[in-house]
């Protein structure tokens, strides 16, 4: 396997580091961030700054340490140390050059993954400490131009692809035709107000994977579900700000998602297979908002597939034969406690599963979540080979049979495939989706 | 309005039978009844590949390749967006709009019902459409369509300048503006989001961010002189056309008037404010703290809270009264005047105040059956499905539209009864 460190690769311009740092001063730089800290760095950030004893017990837990040669830097304290340390010691006095590679570090040096949180003794959530920088980083402007793109497109569209009102409305039309060719008078019903289930998905799907759309229609339509989806935004229950640090939007698309899914009195939001949107509607967006848990209850692709076979509502005509291993989506297992039901769906659809090892919370992370594949281009190669032990993890399923990889996670599913690809495994990635809506009766 | 022209006869009328209809089209869609509850609609499909829609089991004459969101507007005309051939318009009572378009969508009424806008694309230029008219000017995207109480104005939010994918900082130097009319205001913004047309439709007030902090309110093109943390939507006031907004400052949320704050108290969350007729009341959805949801009137929160959500916030004609749906540990409520009614159910649906303003009725769902409750007491009547009630201009009766009463699952009827009974 190819072995390259981050710190031999020659990192590709990025307009919205170097722009970004471009306008602004040291004196600019200090009083954004003694307000921010002010403001936002309560005794959340001083107990973790304060209690880290840099034993380092953290480092062997992260891929980017691992996946690096053990260089320190990568380790999940060092970048703490790097990155934060000395905007708290200096009270926000640091360099232009100092915020540009602070802004690096936070943004494609940490997939947020938390994995790292469970091996240290104190609990230190260093993913919280990174968001803590990212949010700094927007504050001053300093964002990775790839992903502040897509916190644009959020803002300006409500979804994550720049996909317009009638474009969605039309790629549902296109996705019913399509799927009536395979089952006539199948539905994709809009704008149905009392439905049970009020479906959402993330701007990609409309955008480059719309098959998706159509394979949950025909697995609603086979269980015989009442649902629907908007035709209004709300439609998009993906959030790359909660990445970029865009804390009052993040509180603005959930606001619109969770609307949609009220205005249309629907019981209960099923999402699609995507991690990190999760974690935003669940956890983090509707906390911004007020709400302690979600207004309506909410459930991941994985938690609706196991209700589906549990209450026999689907059933499968032949098992998926070719061996599967599973990835366990950190926003969703680690996040979500997701894991054993992800099993149940499987044991269900797959006659032959191989665990991947580590696996459930302790499964690495795929090396593109946290945002970090949304930065783009220029830090591809740095995140492939950060993503070296995922890749080990990887060959050894495909060793003992796995030919298949589900990523029940879309951020996972790009990262995986850039994995499989830089490292040369022979595997194929799917969705849980992919799998179900291949082996039940329609 | 048409209220008095209805039929408020008491007692039963039966409009249709749906088994009918099922056995007749292979596809009969979730049905919709006009306001007057003399009509039941659904989209149906008559002919292979070819759709139409059934009216109290009489066939639109024209069919159509798709239809979509058909509904009825207030004055009890059917509408519903249409194709054939590739190209998208209107349909009133079957009848299209001469012109078509490469796509139509976000159907918008006028409060009397007269009026009809939609937002639509030809080649990629976006603009409305109101009764079969286009905007003269066009855009390169449009949403967010709005529409002024009488239907006569319309307003969207549309782009002004052009960038590519990926050129951030031109974003950041605004590339959105407000369009009424067709005329966009001239000035550019980050972002527009939600907007509102003040009662007479002559001005229009939207929530704006000018940078990627700073978020204030605009009324015709021209913003508050202050900046926020965040905004919700803009309200006029129906009397004096001040504006007020929803605003985030340090230490919570607050209500703003014309860029001042307003409302002296600081909420957890603080949205969809709403005005009394005679405009000395607001009334908002509000968290004084951290998961838990009441209403407060005039910035006084109510001391029944909710851990859940609230939603569905309605003033009473008289202005004096408030009612809302409510959700707490996962049991939905209604609430009115402060005060939580007893019952729990599985959905609630927005409150309907008798004219009088003195009696409440609601739609609710309790076990897969629906169900109206008048001020507090469940009707002894249940539905498979069922519409929101309405209650005659006298206030003495009220209307239940509903599929499944009386034993026969199919039919539709539509009950007049007498409050006082
Ligand atoms: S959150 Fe994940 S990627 Fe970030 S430092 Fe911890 S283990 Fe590494
Ligand atoms: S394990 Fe915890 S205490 Fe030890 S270095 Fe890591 S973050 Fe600090």
């Amino acid at each position: 396997m190819t072995k390259q460190s981050p710190a031999n690769i020659a990192t590709i311009p990025d307009e919205g580091i170097d722009k970004g740092g471009q306008r602004l001063t040291t004196d600019q730089i200090t009083r954004v961030i003694s307000r921010h800290l002010e403001e936002e760095g309560g005794a959340r950030l001083k107990i973790y700054m304060e209690t880290c004893v840099h034993c380092g017990l953290c480092s062997d837990a992260c891929h980017f340490y691992l996946s690096n040669d053990h260089d320190p830097k990568f380790s999940p304290a060092g970048k703490v140390k790097q990155a934060l340390a000395p905007i708290i010691r200096k009270k926000g006095r640091v360099s232009v050059d100092f915020i540009k590679k602070a802004s690096e570090i936070a943004f494609t040096e940490c997939n947020l993954c938390r994995r790292c949180v469970m091996y240290c003794p104190f609990g230190i959530n260093i993913a919280y400490l990174m968001l803590f920088i990212r949010r700094i980083c927007h504050k001053l402007g300093v964002v990775p131009q790839y992903i502040q793109d897509t916190a644009h497109s959020h803002s300006a569209t409500m979804n994550q692809m720049w996909v317009k009102e009638d474009e969605w409305i039309d790629t549902l039309h296109w996705q019913e035709d399509e799927a009536r060719d395979e089952i006539e008078n199948l539905r994709i019903p809009l704008e149905k107000e009392g439905a049970d289930i009020f479906y959402s998905v993330i701007g990609p799907e409309p955008k480059f994977r719309a098959q998706l759309i159509y394979q949950a229609a025909v697995i609603m339509n086979a269980a015989g579900m009442d649902w629907t989806m908007p035709a209004t935004s709300g439609w998009d229950n993906s959030d790359m700000c909660m990445y970029t640090g865009d804390e009052e939007m993040v509180a603005r698309l959930k606001k619109v998602h969770f609307e949609a899914a009220m205005r249309l009195k629907t019981k209960r939001i099923v999402m699609g297979e995507c991690g990190h949107a999760f974690r935003s509607v669940h956890d983090v967006g509707n906390r911004y908002l007020g709400w302690k848990m979600s207004p309506l209850s909410v459930i991941h692709a994985i938690e609706f597939y196991y209700e589906l076979f549990r209450d026999r509502k689907l059933r499968v005509r032949q098992k998926y034969s070719i061996p599967v291993t599973l990835h366990d989506p950190c926003n969703v297992v680690r996040g979500g406690g997701l894991h054993e039901l992800a099993r149940y769906v499987i044991h269900e659809t797959c006659s032959r599963f191989v665990e991947m090892h580590p696996n459930r919370e302790h499964n690495y992370c795929c090396g593109a979540g946290g945002g970090v594949i949304n930065c783009g281009p220029p830090y591809t190669k740095k995140r492939e080979s950060s993503s070296k032990v995922k890749a080990d993890q990887l060959a050894d399923a495909m060793a003992r049979g796995a030919k298949v990889i589900i990523a029940p996670c879309h951020n996972c599913h790009s990262g995986l495939e850039d994995t499989v690809k830089h490292y040369g495994l022979d595997m194929e990635i799917k969705f849980l989706g992919d799998i179900i809506y291949e082996c039940i009766y329609k | 309005m048409y209220h008095s022209y209805w039929d408020w006869n008491v007692g039963k009328k039966i409009i249709a039978d749906l088994s009918q209809w099922r056995k007749t089209f292979e596809w009969v869609e979730e049905p919709y009844v006009s306001p007057d509850g003399e009509t039941i609609a659904a989209i149906v499909k008559p002919e292979d590949l070819k759709f139409s829609v059934c009216a109290n089991g009489e066939l639109w004459e024209n069919y159509f390749d798709k239809i979509w969101y058909l509904r009825f507007k207030p004055n009890n005309s059917l509408v519903a967006l249409v194709s054939k051939d590739s190209r998208w318009t209107v349909a009133v009572a079957g009848q299209t709009w001469e012109n078509g378009y490469d796509f139509v969508w976000d159907t918008r009424f006028s409060k009397d019902g007269k009026r009809i806008t939609v937002a639509a694309v030809n080649e990629n230029k976006y603009f409305a459409v109101t009764d079969g008219s286009p905007w003269e000017q066009t855009y390169p995207s449009l949403s967010n369509l709005t529409v002024s109480d009488d239907g006569r104005n319309a307003a969207a939010v549309v782009q002004s300048i052009l960038f590519n994918s990926g050129e951030i900082f031109k974003f950041q130097q605004g590339c959105y503006t407000a369009a009424v009319n067709g005329k966009a205001w001239g000035t550019n913004f980050l972002n527009i989001w939600d907007m509102s047309f003040s009662p007479d439709g002559q001005h229009l007030a939207a929530e704006v961010r000018k940078t990627l902090y700073d978020y204030t309110i605009v009324v015709d093109g021209q913003p508050w002189d202050k900046n926020f943390l965040s905004v919700w939507k803009p309200k006029f006031n129906p009397k004096d056309g001040s504006v007020t907004a929803p605003v985030k400052v340090r230490g919570g949320w607050a209500l703003a008037r014309n860029g001042e704050i307003f409302w002296d108290e600081r909420f957890l969350q603080l949205w969809h404010h709403q005005y009394s007729a005679d405009g000395k009341n607001i009334a908002a959805i509000v968290a004084p703290r951290f998961g838990q949801w009441t209403i407060a009137v005039n910035g006084r929160p109510w001391p029944v809270t909710f851990n859940n959500l609230v939603t569905d916030l309605v003033v009473s004609p008289d202005g004096r009264r408030i009612a809302c749906a409510a959700k707490s540990d996962g049991q939905w409520y209604i609430a009115a005047d402060g005060q939580c009614w007893d019952n729990g159910f599985d959905m609630v649906w927005a409150p309907v105040f008798s004219p009088d303003s003195r009696h409440i009725a609601v739609k609710v769902e309790k076990d897969g059956r629906f169900f109206v409750v008048i001020d507090g007491n469940p009707l002894k009547m249940d539905f498979t499905a069922a519409w929101d009630p309405i209650f005659s201009p006298d206030s003495e009766k009220i209307m239940i539209k509903g599929i499944g009463c009386d034993g026969n699952e199919s039919q539709y009827c539509r009950h007049i009864l007498n409050l006082y009974d």
